[in-house]
């Protein structure tokens, strides 16, 4: 039995949270909630000079060409960070879509940049407050160009391309399409979210040039490939973020003093403490599966990847929320930390589709499975 | 990461599975076990069984991995014992008879038995020969072990013993026993307790059945009534008991056998079989979703057992994941039980096990599921453990430590 990350990737990880406790401290996460900038530019120049970028991706295409266990080491981190940078648009969804799709001159033009960080992805789904299907998409493409308009699009205010699901041509037909956002066609205005430590953008289409990522009709499907390996590292950003939120509230619950002892010795906040341990715990166990499975390409990957995506968005909302009420009043302060792990929280549960959707898929591919 | 086995653990495994396939008869359902394959007068017949498969056991090495040679064991590192212990689940073999004597009394034992002591009963327990069980207990001390009130007073070269204990498992089948018993009730509660060993056949030892709501019996009560054990069968010093029934709890594993109930698999199934008002039931939205949190939960604990396996296999001390396992697995089959029996509406109720789906195991399963989240640790108790020794968390506030245990408020409701 060999279930667990090996030495190097143990060392990999220490590396990353040295340098990410330095880079993207709560100081400088706040700098992008309270400031203008979109995201930390010098953070993720940083990264991409210690060759994060480039960790998953082949050596051909200008990648590190570690693996998949290697990234999952550093998402956890990042989410524990809450690093502000557009990392989870350009490397889980974008580039991995252009890893699972691309032609080998998609993959040359963008993947090289994209590992030294001279340009950002973004994957552009949603429209609107709503779930987007093959059957109610209003983006669509025809004689290639694309038309409509997507929003939230994380990092969308600041991609370089735009991995974007449209409707292609027949009823019910949705295919994915790479566009240049520096081409012509694109109006981009930022779009206020819970989280403003992450950009996002409404992007409006009209005309736009645009290739087709991958085999025309196999839209939908290459939609779901892309989300499932994404929601195995987002899960690892989530797991991250629900273990320093349960950190956080252990430290308070040790430090605080009420009715003459640490309220960390009232059963009420050390049960509500073991609840979130125990909810992270799961996370964790189904994110390794995850992991294990996105990184030898495993039938069971459509499985594992919605567990690890469903324990972790309860895992980390969990855990973020609680972390407030331990806190009490000083939680709900803008001051305390806090309530950046509760924005993220919400943030990273919707940004691949909400739980109560990844159940439902979870449901059907264990139906798949077993019929 | 991979889910291999090294390559000794490998050729351990094949051996285990080798042996297992000559010795024990494969399982013909998930829920069969020994006592439903033999159920016998009590399980004593099953007993008499369970002896035999024991010495061959023991005999073939498999009985006590861990132990030193010079008592029987391999001397292996504790991932051989998972690795046999994943093996042998396979297979029908007796369960809950010798768990408590070689898992919890023999360690004991080992730690402050005299060496003829050791001689004397760790082999007769390891193939079975002597069944043990252990006296803690009592009816106004469960969670609160160290509250305990079974009176042990010295009288020459003996002492004699008075009392009650509860939830003995095996007790009315067992040679010997261990027991923690109050020896100074003027000292304050944790360090007025003394640890003996004592032969279950002593004059003046009765034992009773408790029927559970379920209507079966797996415990009992004991009661003493000048019970006289000698002093060379005390563990430990006299008013040390307390830190001599750590040692025993330090050991204690779920010894209630393979009592396996309907999981995530046998709901799933129940789900897609089923039809409701509107449709199957795999097709309602309510009924998907609280599947899948039963699907992440069943593999979380799963996959979280796969690394303390390999922490194991690494030759590393696991970390504190596996504490979650009992605090998941005990509601969630409480949950599974209830849930399939709402798939099922007015039926549900039924318990015949010629009508009832999977011969009435969800029905079965609410009324032993409660068990599983009171023994060996309340749900509560294991949540404060993990606040504590986990995540490191102060104590509850305990106002009786200090206290002569005889000025104690009592009440046992």
């Amino acid at each position: 039995m060999n279930f667990d990350f090996s030495a190097d990737q143990k060392s990999l990880r220490e590396q990353a949270r040295k340098f990410l406790g330095e880079h993207a401290s709560s100081a400088r996460v706040r700098r992008i909630l309270e400031g203008a900038a979109p995201y930390d530019a010098e953070l993720w120049r940083g990264m991409g000079e210690m060759g994060w970028l480039g960790t998953a991706i082949p050596e051909s295409y200008g990648g590190a060409g570690f693996g998949y266990l290697e990234l999952c080491v550093l998402a956890e981190e990042l989410g524990r960070s809450l690093a502000p940078t557009p990392f989870s648009s350009t490397i889980y969804l974008a580039g991995e879509a252009l890893l699972l799709a691309g032609t080998d001159a998609q993959k040359k033009r963008w993947l090289p940049r994209i590992t030294q960080g001279a340009a950002i992805g973004c994957f552009a789904m949603a429209e609107g407050p709503h779930v987007a299907t093959p059957a109610n998409l209003t983006a669509r493409v025809e004689s290639g160009h694309l038309t409509g308009t997507k929003m939230p699009v994380l990092d969308g205010d600041v991609a370089d391309v735009a991995v974007v699901l449209a409707a292609d041509g027949g009823a019910g037909r949705a295919g994915l399409f790479l566009v240049n956002l520096s081409g012509p066609g694109v109006t981009r205005t930022p779009v206020a979210t819970v989280d403003p430590t992450r950009s996002h953008a409404r992007i409006v289409f009209q005309r736009a040039p645009a290739e087709p990522l991958g085999g025309a009709g196999q839209g939908w499907a290459l939609n779901e490939r892309v989300l499932n390996r994404a929601a195995v590292l987002v899960a690892f950003e989530q797991l991250g973020g629900a273990q320093a939120s349960l950190e956080m509230a252990r430290e308070y619950a040790l430090g605080r003093f009420a009715f003459g002892r640490q309220i960390g010795s009232f059963q009420a906040i050390k049960h509500k403490l073991a609840d979130m341990y125990v909810a992270v715990e799961l996370a964790r166990s189904n994110a390794y599966y995850g992991a294990w499975a996105l990184s030898t390409d495993a039938p069971e990957l459509p499985v594992a990847a919605a567990a690890a995506r469903v324990a972790a968005c309860e895992a980390y909302y969990q855990a973020a929320k609680e972390n407030i009420q331990i806190h009490g009043g000083m939680g709900f302060t803008w001051e305390f930390d806090c309530h950046l792990h509760y924005r993220r929280a919400k943030l990273t549960g919707l940004m691949l589709g909400s739980a109560r959707r990844w159940k439902d898929l979870l449901v059907a591919r264990l139906e798949a499975g077993a019929a | 990461m991979d889910f291999n086995d090294t390559r000794e653990e490998a050729e351990f495994r094949q051996e285990a599975r080798q042996w297992l396939g000559r010795h024990a008869e494969p399982k013909s359902g998930a829920f069969e076990t020994w006592q439903s394959r033999y159920p016998g007068r009590e399980g004593y017949d099953g007993l008499e069984r369970a002896r035999a498969f024991q010495a061959r056991k023991a005999e073939a090495g498999f009985a006590a991995l861990h132990w030193p040679a010079e008592w029987g064991g391999r001397a292996l590192p504790p991932i051989y014992q998972v690795i046999y212990a994943q093996e042998e689940t396979k297979f029908l073999v007796p369960r809950g008879y010798f768990e408590i004597g070689l898992g919890m009394c023999m360690p004991t034992l080992f730690a402050y038995g005299t060496e003829s002591q050791k001689r004397r009963y760790a082999p007769s327990a390891l193939r079975g020969d002597e069944v043990w069980c252990q006296l803690f207990s009592e009816p106004g001390a469960g969670s609160d072990l160290a509250g305990l009130r079974t009176r042990a007073q010295r009288d020459g070269d003996d002492w004699v013993i008075n009392g009650q204990k509860i939830w003995t498992s095996g007790a009315h089948w067992a040679d010997w026993a261990i027991l923690v018993a109050r020896s100074d009730p003027k000292a304050a509660k944790h360090k007025g307790l003394t640890f003996f060993f004592l032969s279950m056949k002593s004059p003046g030892i009765e034992t009773r059945r408790i029927k559970q709501i379920s209507g079966a019996s797996h415990f009992n009560e004991v009661y003493f009534t000048d019970v006289r054990i000698p002093d060379g069968q005390r563990l430990g010093a006299v008013g040390a008991g307390w830190g001599v029934a750590i040692t025993t709890l330090m050991n204690e594993r779920l010894t209630s056998g393979d009592l396996r109930g309907p999981d995530f698999e046998e709901i799933f199934g129940l789900a897609r079989s089923t039809v409701l008002e509107d449709g199957p039931a795999i097709t309602n939205a309510a009924v998907r979703e609280r599947l899948a949190d039963l699907y992440v939960k069943t593999q979380g604990v799963r996959l979280t057992r796969f690394r303390t396996m390999t922490a194991l296999s690494r030759g590393e001390t696991p970390g504190p994941e596996n504490s979650i396992g009992k605090l998941v697995n005990a509601p969630k089959a409480q949950e599974i039980a209830s849930f399939a029996m709402d798939l099922l509406d007015m039926g549900g109720v039924v318990m015949d096990k010629d009508v009832a789906p999977l011969r009435a195991a969800f029905q079965e399963s609410l009324l032993t599921s409660p068990g599983g989240r009171i023994a060996a640790g309340t749900d509560e108790i294991l949540r404060n453990i993990i606040a504590e020794r986990v995540l490191g968390l102060p104590q509850d506030v305990r106002v009786d430590r200090d206290l002569p245990f005889d000025e104690l408020p009592t009440g046992t409701r």
